[in-house]
């Protein structure tokens, strides 16, 4: 039994837990204001909130109902358009008419979800903030200008906004209905779900809810997106510990995150949409294995170490590059899970790298994606130095010939050059839908010399390397 | 006035097919498709399919009562194939289920068994083997041969675009049940209800008044539902019609992208010639259009390509000649634009190519070759009321094409690892169905006894704010305010016979029908309001929902005046049929006058390119356009961003990839990539040119839903001259899009 509240409804259920929400709530409860584009999150026409409880009250967020699973639900608080409308437009739904934000309208209740979660988010809010809470949301008609004016409309007025608890200033401004306001207690009174044993484990289902989607309906699956024991960020003795369903979202508002790397921010919207990242976790893009996890390739160069738990409550702890054997191919044992990851914070002044190229900048899996981080000396010699890259072989890679010639190296124009051959000689791309071989060995090649420009600056100069 | 159906859509509340409340005993389909691109059918086994859990039944070909022909123009396509696949997703059966999901399980039960033959996705390879839809087609005027001769410049060379999925957030999709008396009602999400009720009635062997079709909206089209929408319709309808159920089938974006066609690739050949002064005095062009394996609208797309060889340009001396290649792709179809930009762009190319080479700016030839009025376009149209001047000129001005230029040269100087680019993209685009016959419409226009007003036309709403035009347009012509006024859905029993709405000319046909109704009743209305009054016919006026008097407002008030002429058993009704006046073109000739008029307009477009990366960034597109005098500006600006933003897609990172084997490898939008919101230019500044408009436009707003499109095109050349400013010695060429990998391929190539 799933017990979660749709709308202003409770909603006690018997469907298996891996049908996916979009399909319960259209087809089994007929509510229909969420549309169907694509069923992969890719364009967020089925965008739909969810409200938890956290110590300090609900916090909503926008998801794609098309790949979230029926029981991540449970326990929570769903919101789809009809549990917005009220006799009036919100200002949000107003500002999408005034600004002639909606043509053919397919697409406009995912945007008007998506402002629906950012106006219920407490921190406050810029004008880019509202852009990025609809960075999932695909138009096909309006060229989005007009959409942008609507969200110009929507910043402006919650600047008015109060921090702190903002349900009542959303009730009493018409932002929503009066019933959110006697959600946080209906919450706590929803019977827990108890959650499944099999043997098929899903965080967010962003990735298996797309590829194995009726596999997935009938499963026994193993929901571990609510486990408190595997969500989390910490801090201890300079090493900081990752809980394996924490989600992306999550990952990139840590205060704990921000202070270590300060570009967090840039680097980690480059990786899907909002409302995927809402709910795609890190245990998630490391174990679906693809070759261009973008997590993966972050982490792979912070030198992290994952830590598997077998079924009798054993568990082992191995380097994530160590991970991949080959093709979606994993050093895991049968009914091993991750638990956590690991890193050791890199010693100041931090240099650590990002980049990814797609063919759209974001929303987009990456053609090739790479993370370095360096540590220098005094002397400007390179001490440890981990490279990874995605997208330039069967699995997501730890470039161990290049950081080897690296070690102990100065950073010169000349061993950067040599780093970029031998990098070359240890990838394998192939051509695919993504690019051809030939473009992702140059791209890697380009990206590497990114990470040289953006770190070492003063070291490597730019005129004589392009 | 904001369109009609905003609120709906913001509420949830619009409906789309999906959305119809599902009948006690729906069946739902799921078209079994090939998974090659040429094939002999062996053998198809259905045999543990149809003993699958909830399968009712599977319908082949050998069902079909009618004629297994869904063909357009040309009937060269079956709706399900017989003995040979000739494309990667053509329907081969149809499963009934219980639900949807069940159809999934079972469809992965069915075998085949075929031999493959020789697979063709390149467009010039089809004409080497003389796969053609139908024998090429040339457009010219004055003397190729000749005149090269005397140029003092002659540039040759090849262009290529790709296709480009439609990508309607809404998939194609239909709902079908029985009626009484062998009736049969289908919803579709169909730009052309009549397509759908002709082939529905071919197929099931039934006359056309047997076939109900209506249509609420669509939730987006693009021309991707114009023709393509019909196999989907019709399936449903065949299923209903065999099983006597509701058949319903909504179909998954996967299957959607594999099944249907898209823009047409184009691979192209040019030559241009010009005079010491720039002066292009002659043009030759040979395209192939990759029509996939069914002519679909082919012929029709592959003409406008001809008509939209020359753009804006005033060309004395040109030849065109186009071949609609077939090929095992599937039938490649309508595409906003509709072969004008896969024209435009070989154009363009030549232009560049020639600037590039004799060193001058492109946008310098673009200028001294635009057209003007009394020129003659190769069809043989001759030029009038031209704007492609007064909007190039204005728009250089408004925006000081030599200030942003100069901004460009500083930048760039300035930076290494980041260029801009900037390009002018001048258009001009016809309006009206280059096939005559296709430029009508119809209109009923009921008024209520309680004064209210209820209109049908043949147009479809799809986005493009038609529907709040048609109310625009009846409230100004009744003179009564917007809220009086309520617009039916589509459907072929209250309209008949009508075109899809396309060529952006739906606006225009089926307001001007409007027109002609409301006419007709309001001049009964005065009629009655003259004997109630006791005064002359010439006195009187309506406006503002009253009776005016030698310009005196009267008291008598539009529900007033309904209500009497009810009483004295006038007719509150009217349907009206129009047809565009002046068009004609002869194809014996291939020359005439087939447009109603004329599109014009100017865009500047900056670009800049990350050259460490190979990535870029739209900064701006400026761009001066000629609405006539637009009778929506809210409407119409939407469509020139939106159109603008496809076009733009389309050229840089919209890229279709089909193995060598036909399959579809960008099946999903995880693969195949539209703009978002942050890869839009940063903005986009539409000026209106000041016009009369014309009179064969709606209220003098002329058509915007295509001609935007083309201004995307700018894109393309924007990037390449940011490309040549940090590797001048990048090779020049033209193969739309230009994605990220082959930007960074021309940074560092030789």
């Amino acid at each position: 039994m799933i017990e979660f509240i749709l709308n202003d409804n409770t909603v006690k259920t018997d469907e298996r837990s891996g049908q996916t929400l979009l399909d319960f709530i259209r087809y089994q409860r007929r509510l229909i204001g969420t549309k169907i584009g694509c069923r992969e999150g890719d364009c967020g026409a089925c965008t739909i909130l969810i409200g938890e409880l956290v110590e300090s009250g609900i916090q909503y967020k926008s998801a794609t109902s098309c790949i979230t699973p029926l029981g991540n639900v449970a326990g929570k608080h769903v919101v789809t358009v009809e549990g917005i409308n009220m006799d009036v437009l919100t200002p949000y739904q107003q500002a999408m008419v005034d600004a002639s934000g909606t043509q053919c309208g397919m697409c406009t209740v995912g945007f008007v979800m998506s402002l629906a979660g950012l106006c219920l988010t407490r921190k406050s809010i810029q004008y880019s903030d509202v852009i990025s809470a609809i960075d999932g949301n695909i138009c096909r008609c309006t060229g989005y200008k007009s959409i942008e004016r609507a969200a110009y409309i929507l910043y402006e007025k919650l600047q008015n906004k109060p921090s702190g608890s903002i349900i009542p200033w959303l009730v009493n401004n018409e932002y929503i209905p009066a019933y959110f306001l006697s959600m946080d207690e209906r919450l706590r009174a929803l019977h827990k779900f108890i959650r499944s044993e099999g043997d098929t484990f899903i965080g967010g289902g962003t990735d298996l809810l797309v590829q194995k989607h009726d596999e997935i309906f009938t499963s026994d699956i193993n929901l571990i997106s609510d486990n408190s024991e595997l969500v989390g960020i910490s801090i201890e003795d300079n090493i900081i510990e990752i809980g394996a369903a924490t989600n992306t979202t999550m990952l990139l508002d840590s205060p704990i995150l921000n202070q270590v790397f300060p570009k967090l921010r840039e680097h980690l919207l480059l990786v899907s949409s909002t409302p995927i990242r809402n709910i795609a976790t890190v245990g998630g893009n490391f174990i679906n294995a693809s070759p261009i996890g973008d997590l993966t390739v972050f982490f792979i160069a912070l030198n992290t170490t994952i830590e598997l738990a077998a079924q009798n409550d054993t568990s082992r702890e191995i380097l994530l590059k160590d991970l991949y054997l080959d093709y979606k191919k994993l050093d895991m044992h049968d009914g091993e899970h991750m638990k956590k990851l690991r890193f050791q914070i890199p010693d100041k002044p931090i240099l650590f790298n990002f980049e990814k190229v797609s063919k759209r900048r974001y929303l987009d899996i990456a053609t090739v994606n790479t993370a370095a981080c360096f540590k220098i000396d005094e002397e400007e010699c390179i001490v440890d130095v981990h490279i990874s890259a995605g997208g330039v072989g069967p699995v997501p890679m730890y470039l161990n010939e290049t950081c080897q010639f690296l070690i102990r190296k100065k950073v010169t124009h000349q061993n950067m050059k040599t780093a970029l051959e031998t990098a070359q000689k240890e990838i394998s791309p192939i051509s695919d839908v993504r690019g051809s071989a030939q473009y992702k060995r140059l791209l890697l090649n380009q990206l590497l010399r990114a990470h040289f420009f953006t770190l070492f600056p003063d070291l490597v100069a730019i005129n004589s390397s392009i | 006035m904001k369109n009609i159906d905003a609120v709906g859509h913001v509420r949830g509340e619009s409906i789309y097919v999906d959305d119809i409340p599902v009948r006690v005993g729906t069946l739902f389909a799921l078209a079994y498709c090939s998974s090659s691109a040429h094939a002999r059918i062996n053998r198809v086994d259905y045999s543990k399919a149809e003993e699958a859990e909830g399968i009712h039944r599977i319908i082949t070909h050998k069902d079909i009562p009618g004629e297994n022909q869904i063909g357009g123009i040309i009937l060269d396509e079956p709706l399900l194939a017989v003995d040979e696949i000739h494309f990667w997703g053509q329907p081969i059966a149809i499963i009934l289920a219980e639900s949807e999901y069940l159809a999934r399980q079972a469809r992965k039960l069915i075998e085949i068994d075929v031999e493959e033959l020789h697979v063709i996705t390149n467009p010039r390879e089809a004409r080497k083997q003389n796969k053609l839809i139908h024998p090429p087609r040339t457009f010219s005027i004055g003397d190729v041969d000749n005149t090269f001769n005397k140029c003092a410049h002659i540039f040759e060379g090849r262009a290529d675009s790709n296709g480009q999925e439609h990508l309607y957030i809404e998939t194609q999709g239909a709902y079908a049940y029985p009626g009484e008396n062998d009736k049969l009602f289908i919803v579709s999400s169909t730009q052309g209800p009549t397509a759908v009720q002709r082939t529905a009635a071919r197929v099931l062997s039934v006359p056309m008044h047997q076939i109900e079709v209506d249509v609420t909206r669509l939730g987006g089209g693009f021309g991707g539902k114009e023709d393509q929408a019909t196999s989907f319709a019709v399936m449903v309808a065949l299923a209903s019609k065999i099983t006597k159920r509701p058949v319903k089938y909504v179909v998954h974006r996967m299957d959607d992208m594999k099944m249907t066609g898209k823009r047409h690739p184009y691979s192209s050949d040019y030559k241009i010639g010009l005079s010491e002064d720039y002066k292009i005095l002659a043009y030759e062009a040979t395209f192939h259009q990759n029509a996939g394996a069914a002519a679909d609208l082919s012929p029709a797309v592959l003409e406008r390509t001809l008509f939209h060889a020359t753009n804006a340009y005033f060309i004395p001396n040109v030849k065109v000649t186009a071949y609609s290649c077939k090929t095992n792709l599937p039938p490649n179809t309508a595409f906003r634009g509709f072969g004008g930009p896969q024209g435009m762009f070989v154009i363009e190319s030549a232009i560049q190519h020639a600037a590039r080479s004799l060193g001058v700016k492109k946008r310098t030839i673009q200028h001294i070759n635009l057209l003007d009025n009394g020129n003659e376009f190769p069809y043989g149209q001759v030029v009038d009321q031209c704007q492609a001047k007064t909007s190039w000129n204005e728009s250089n001005e408004k925006f000081n094409i030599e200030k942003l230029e100069f901004g460009v040269l500083k930048f760039n100087a300035e930076n290494k690892l980041y260029k801009k680019g900037i390009a002018c993209m001048p258009i001009c685009f016809g309006i009206s169905f280059t096939n005559t016959m296709m430029n009508n419409a119809r209109a009923l226009v009921h008024v209520y006894q309680d004064g209210s007003v209820g209109i049908s036309t043949g147009g479809v709403e799809m986005g493009q704010g038609l529907n709040t035009k048609m109310v625009q347009v009846t409230a100004e012509a009744f003179n009564i305010s917007a809220k009086r006024v309520k617009i039916e859905t589509t459907n072929t029993t209250r309209i008949a016979n009508t075109s899809p709405s396309a060529a952006s000319a739906t606006s225009d046909l089926n307001g001007k029908a409007l027109q002609k109704a409301i006419r007709s009743i309001m001049t009964r209305l005065l009629l009655v309001a003259r004997q109630e009054l006791g005064v002359e016919y010439h006195q009187l006026d309506f406006k503002n929902e009253h009776i005016f008097i030698d310009g005196e407002k009267s008291d008598l008030h539009w529900e007033q005046l309904i209500s009497i002429a009810h009483q004295q058993r006038v007719n509150l009704s009217e349907h009206a049929h129009y047809a565009t006046p002046i068009i004609h073109f002869d194809k014996s000739k291939e020359k005439g006058h087939p447009f109603a008029y004329h599109v014009y307009g100017n865009s500047i477009t900056t670009v800049t390119v990350d050259c460490l990366r190979g990535i870029y960034e739209i900064d701006d597109v400026k761009i001066v356009h000629d609405f006539g005098k637009s009778m929506n500006m809210d409407v119409d600006l939407g469509q020139i961003e939106g159109g603008l933003v496809q076009g733009i897609g389309w050229m840089t990172m919209e890229e279709l990839a089909y193995g060598d084997d036909g399959r579809l490898l960008s099946n999903a939008l995880s693969t195949y990539k539209i703009p978002d919101i942050y890869s839009v230019p940063k903005t986009i500044d539409v000026k209106p040119l000041k016009t009369d408009g014309h009179d064969l436009a709606i209220l003098k707003s002329k058509a915007v839903g295509e001609p935007p499109l083309m201004y995307g095109i700018g894109a393309y050349f924007a990037i390449q001259n940011a490309v040549l400013a940090f590797n001048p010695n990048a090779n020049l060429v033209f193969d739309a899009p230009f994605t990220p990998e082959k930007v960074l391929l021309a940074l560092y190539g030789e």
